[in-house]
């Protein structure tokens, strides 16, 4: 198979370069992750279609955001199309760092991308970055355990019944514990999830004039009532855990239910690493009765940096690297379930996809999400896990690093609020926000 | 008795030296153990030490997912470029400052050595300009100049540890039979000094591989060296420990290889001079 991708991609190298049309080498920055490693090994399609050729930079996450700000910040012309997130496009866009995909060809149709992901990768409503796939949060839980606890999973649950739930299916004497959850200090890891959880409790990061708000009784309301739920039913040195430590429980039999992103629904389903492969089941990210779920929506999207040499041929690789037809080509190559989910709208109206278990349970997590209206009360930023705004990155990691040592007792909820509170509001007045 | 409480002591200290060892060798042995195991099993609790399935399937994703040999020139060529580089400049510096001293080589040493406390990151982006401005971005010439300056106040300074054993008489002697200052320093010094550059030679090609701040940040597609390739394995979802422990061995195989043949003048080298 590899040897005629390469005689096609050669053959199609022969064939632009006697049209004249002409062949250029771009350099995409990608991070590593199962979707961004499959479309590395399906580039010679692209290849054979347009006759450019790619040269990868693979990066784990922190150092790819690290890499490519200082490069787009310096004009540094280092890559030519960079993958980027939710939080980097609007801000990135705004600058004017960022070549506007208001061009696309009508075959990519633009309409099609789902619109709470277009919209999060847009500024002032120009799209300045094509989302390859995205992804919200939710309940994974285990069928067996929650049917042992008499208990029976809503589709769409409270916070109260979650904790309920996860101290009925503790059982600290074999190691399971009713829910895993991210502690980890970091803006990305826990930072985002308590944030993603504060919403649906009515609390908010700033007011309408941009003032912290965590000495708010909403606040202190959500940190106690994770830590006490955590305490009583979490594992042990869940402060420490981010994503891949609750994965790794949760594969080995651990949780009776973890709430994380809606891309584990496909690890914690194979068989091949799983060991409760069978026995689980989605549902919606928690709620507290107020209108506003805790789920939360991101996208790992494809961008071109402004000045790039390569613009045309860069633009035609995001075209095909996001297009309704590279899905197609993964779901020949390698089964529906592997296709990048959360970007279009037409994937989830093929029945082939949504035979897929956990298809509709990502879909409905992805629209239930609203990243201009993610708080109770009103709020001056875009963003449901995280505040569109440049400082934020900062502030977040030295908040969760707060919060993360009253998770592991180093010191009271009370405490850490006030730390946040003291750390937020200073770092703003230094921006000239207040 | 006393011989009696020498063996005791000989045993002591062997034990102690074996022990320190291999707690010191541990993380590189988990880590070669934990690459020929699956995804699965490298996560396991209790952590499986011999008894598991030993697969090369590790390998075999790596090899395919990456040009392997690509990042692997590059690190020798930076490397073994930044080393013989930092190695010509600070021969002629540890000489003067070893047998022509001023009243203020001390100072110079001692701010040379200053340098390496400067937080890296503090002139990233000054030097991201720079590297602009010279269309040296992502090129093996622009990395191994900027590894030569970071190393050098080491090379000097153990250069110039090494020299001051050699007695100043012997080069005199030279100079009177005639020798000028390139005999002097290419066939009477360096020939007496030759375990000391070896190992100062050694200790800095194990320090260019290993360097990782500058070699991600200053490098794309075309001149990542071993460091970015490990790098890449690295995910914040998703299992890929095994992999990863799969590009870190293959990544260190190369220097343990020549740490391993070289050992014995690594260690002569470094108990001769600088740090004895």
């Amino acid at each position: 198979m590899k040897l005629k991708n390469t005689l096609l991609a050669a053959t199609a190298l022969s064939a632009v370069s006697a049209l004249g049309v002409q062949a250029d080498v771009i350099t995409v920055a990608t991070v590593n992750n199962g979707d961004m490693i499959r479309m590395q090994g399906l580039t010679d399609d692209f290849t054979a279609k347009t006759g450019h050729t790619v040269e990868w930079v693979t990066l784990e996450e922190n150092v790819l955001r690290q890499r490519v700000t200082t490069d787009i910040t310096t004009k540094g012309g280092s890559f030519d199309v960079m993958t980027i997130g939710m939080y980097e496009t609007p801000i990135w866009g705004a600058n004017g760092w960022l070549v506007p995909l208001d061009d696309l060809s009508a075959e990519y149709d633009v309409g099609d991308l789902l619109p709470a992901m277009a919209g999060g990768l847009s500024h002032e409503g120009t799209l300045y970055a094509a989302p390859f796939y995205g992804e919200s949060s939710m309940v994974m839980y285990r069928t067996d355990l929650m049917e042992a606890a008499g208990m029976e999973m809503p589709a769409a649950p409270s916070w109260s019944f979650i904790a309920k739930a996860a101290r009925a299916m503790t059982d600290r004497d074999n190691e399971v514990y009713g829910v895993c959850i991210r502690g980890k200090a970091g803006w990305g890891e826990g930072g985002a999830f308590i944030t993603a959880m504060s919403n649906s409790f009515g609390a908010r990061w700033f007011d309408e004039d941009w003032n912290a708000q965590f000495d708010s009784r909403e606040w202190s309301d959500t940190l106690n009532f994770y830590v006490n739920m955590m305490n009583d039913a979490g594992p042990p040195g869940y402060s420490t855990n981010g994503f891949n430590e609750n994965l790794s429980l949760f594969q080995q039999g651990k949780c009776g239910m973890w709430i994380d992103a809606t891309v584990a629904a496909s690890f914690v389903t194979n068989p091949k690493d799983s060991t409760v492969a069978d026995k689980v089941d989605f549902a919606l990210a928690p709620d507290n009765g107020l209108g506003v779920r805790s789920n939360w929506l991101w996208a790992w999207a494809l961008a071109i940096p402004a000045g790039t040499q390569q613009e045309a041929a860069a633009k035609e690789f995001l075209e095909w690297a996001t297009s309704k037809s590279y899905i197609e080509l993964v779901a020949a190559k390698e089964g529906w379930a592997n296709v990048p989910p959360g970007a279009r709208t037409s994937l989830y109206k093929n029945p082939n996809y949504m035979a897929v278990p956990f298809a509709q349970m990502t879909l409905d997590s992805i629209l239930s999400a609203d990243p201009t209206n993610s708080t109770v009360d009103p709020s001056p930023y875009v963003g449901i896990q995280f505040a569109a705004i440049p400082e934020f990155a900062g502030i977040a990691t030295e908040v969760s690093q707060e919060f993360s040592a009253a998770y592991a007792g180093q010191q009271t909820v009370a405490e850490a609020l006030a730390k946040a509170q003291a750390i937020t509001n200073e770092a703003m007045e230094a921006a000239g926000y207040r | 008795m006393a011989r009696s409480n020498s063996m005791q002591l000989k045993m002591l200290t062997t034990v102690a030296a074996w022990s320190i060892g291999l707690m010191i060798f541990f993380p590189i042995l988990w880590t070669i153990l934990t690459s020929f195991k699956t995804e699965a099993q490298a996560i396991a609790s209790p952590p499986l030490f011999l008894n598991f399935d030993w697969t090369l399937e590790n390998y075999q994703v790596v090899q395919e997912r990456s040009n392997y040999m690509r990042f692997l020139w590059n690190s020798v060529f930076i490397a073994g470029g930044s080393t013989l580089l930092g190695v010509l400049i600070a021969v002629p510096a540890a000489w003067s400052m070893a047998f022509v001293p001023s009243k203020r080589t001390k100072d110079i040493l001692l701010w040379m050595l200053s340098t390496k406390m400067l937080p890296a990151v503090g002139v990233l982006y000054p030097l991201y300009l720079i590297f602009i401005e010279l269309g040296v971005l992502d090129t093996r010439l622009g990395l191994i100049v900027v590894l030569m300056l970071i190393n050098l106040p080491i090379i000097v300074w153990m250069l110039y540890t090494y020299f001051k054993e050699i007695p100043g008489e012997i080069l005199e002697a030279a100079r009177m039979d005639g020798a000028t200052l390139k005999s002097e320093i290419f066939y009477v010094l360096m020939p007496m000094a030759v375990p000391g550059i070896a190992s100062t030679i050694l200790l800095n090609v194990i320090l260019a591989w290993n360097e990782a701040f500058w070699t991600l940040n200053l490098t794309a597609a075309k001149a990542a060296p071993l460091t970015a390739f490990i790098a890449s394995y690295s995910s914040p979802e998703g299992l890929f420990y095994a992999k990863l422990s799969a590009a870190s061995t293959m990544a260190i195989a190369p220097i343990l290889i020549l740490g391993w043949f070289s050992q014995k003048q690594l260690v002569r080298g470094l108990t001769f001079g600088a740090v004895k």
